[in-house]
């Protein structure tokens, strides 16, 4: 098996599957906030190395890499012709380089890090709010489902849209959206059952 | 366990007009392998919910091991494993361990006792090479028997299964039929895989809410056979 094309966990025993989440979470977020500041090309650089540097030490394929950056390839492209004639190469390096430079990390922490240990993070950081009656948990189980729900909505929309091809209907939005929620709304109906079977609330 | 159902009668709301599934059951089982068979919309799934409380009779009671699933729903729901038809549904976690080990939070285990539970059970379903996988890329037999394993890590003492083989081919299909055959635990099984209840010591035929035939495999599927033949 491959792994995951949707920028899930990838096993592993290097140094960055082994750091703690939340350092992990934290360096993201840091890079993120930082990269608002960011102006010149040398800092645009030394991200983009950090990050290069990450994928290659998490031991990473190129192949993966390249599958988590194709949708964004278009945007890149747009937003640097654009900045190009707008305001100088130099600015559009230093913006395409920095969301280049962000994908990068945030695939670094994703592919090495089990999506569990990432909930529990956000769990821990948001434990404070359980005195203003957040459920805790509950928040943390509802990020997990909603990464688990993501193939399985893709699959249902391949589905819908088998479905509409194969009865040889023409692609209309209204005519994929309707059939695509419905599905859903009963996907999500069953998965309520089974956690309730599961024990969700005992 | 002794699984008891006392003049059970359960109506639908179905947007205020009711719709009566299941009228007047009563019955007590305790045997090892309980079958249930009967056509679409003749009330299997929802004996089949009654017997963990995912539904509460309208009238009536039901009571596994003695509980009443009304009033201990919590309890019941600790014995008696469910298994649905559909695996995408019941995998809740995005990746095969991390399924398994849902189950197994909130029991005052440690992460070690946790681990070793998990890789127990991975192991005795053959999944141990996928433990990391995510869930999606597992083969649709191979889903259902996460799904199974995800349920029985907690150490139910009754498993119900909804038509476990409905969505699945015939390979996968035999796949689960096997491993549910091997299972220790007592097991009740609703499906239109008329020959997984070969061996069964009880069917059960339900028919429009009503049970119409209660004995030996054979005879039971006979029954049904014929009540299918003679339909309009
Ligand atoms: N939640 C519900 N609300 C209203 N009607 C329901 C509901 N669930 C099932 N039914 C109806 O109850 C009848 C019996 O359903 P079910 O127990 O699922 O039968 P089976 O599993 O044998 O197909 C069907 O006519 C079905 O449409
Ligand atoms: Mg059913």
């Amino acid at each position: 098996m491959s792994g995951s094309t949707l920028g899930l966990y990838r096993p592993g025993t290097t140094v960055l599957h082994r750091l703690p989440a939340g350092v992990k979470l934290g360096g993201l977020l840091a890079a993120g906030v930082g990269s608002i500041w960011t102006r010149d090309p040398l800092t645009t650089s030394a991200l983009l190395a950090v990050g290069v540097t990450g994928l290659a030490v998490a031991r990473v394929p190129a192949g993966v890499v390249l599958r988590q950056l194709r949708p964004l390839l278009v945007l890149a492209a747009v937003l640097a012709i654009f900045h190009v004639v707008v305001s100088g190469p130099e600015r559009a390096y230093v913006v395409v380089g920095v969301l280049l430079a962000l994908v990068l990390l945030a695939t670094v922490v994703t592919l090495t890090t089990r999506t569990t240990a990432l909930v529990d993070v956000v769990v821990r950081v948001a434990g404070p709010l359980r005195h203003v009656g957040l459920d805790v948990e509950r928040l943390g189980l509802l990020l997990a489902l909603g990464v688990r729900s993501v193939p399985v909505v893709i699959g249902l929309a391949e589905e819908v849209r088998d479905a509409q091809r194969a009865r040889g209907l023409a692609a209309s939005p209204t005519a994929f959206a309707v059939p695509l929620v419905v599905r859903s709304l009963r996907h999500a109906d069953r998965v309520g059952e089974a956690l309730a079977a599961r024990g969700l609330d005992d | 366990m002794l699984i008891e159902v006392d003049d059970v009668t359960h109506v639908y709301d179905d947007g205020g007009r009711g719709r009566t599934v299941l009228e007047d059951l009563t019955l007590r089982a305790d045997e090892h392998r309980i079958g249930v068979v009967g056509a679409n919309g003749s009330g299997k799934s929802t004996f089949a919910r009654l017997l963990n409380g995912l539904v509460l009779p309208t009238a009536g009671a039901v009571r596994v091991d003695g509980l009443d699933t009304a009033d201990d729903g919590r309890a019941v729901r600790r014995r008696v494993g469910f298994c649905f038809t559909d695996p995408d549904a019941q995998i809740v976690m995005p990746t095969v361990r991390e399924d398994v080990a849902f189950g197994l939070r909130r029991r005052g285990l440690t992460r070690d006792e946790v681990d070793e539970r998990v890789d127990a059970m991975l192991e005795e379903h053959g999944l141990s090479a996928h433990a990391d996988h995510p869930a999606h890329l597992l083969s649709g037999g191979q889903k259902q028997l996460l799904a199974l394993a995800s349920v029985l890590v907690t150490g139910p003492d009754l498993l119900v299964m909804d038509e476990p083989t409905t969505l699945l081919d015939l390979r996968n299909a035999a796949r689960v039929a096997e491993t549910v055959a091997r299972l220790p635990l007592q097991v009740v099984l609703v499906t239109h895989h008329l020959d997984l209840l070969a061996g069964f010591d009880r069917v059960l035929v339900f028919d429009e809410g009503r049970l119409v035939h209660d004995g030996a495999p054979d005879a039971a599927v006979g029954h049904y056979r014929a009540l299918m033949a003679a339909l309009p």
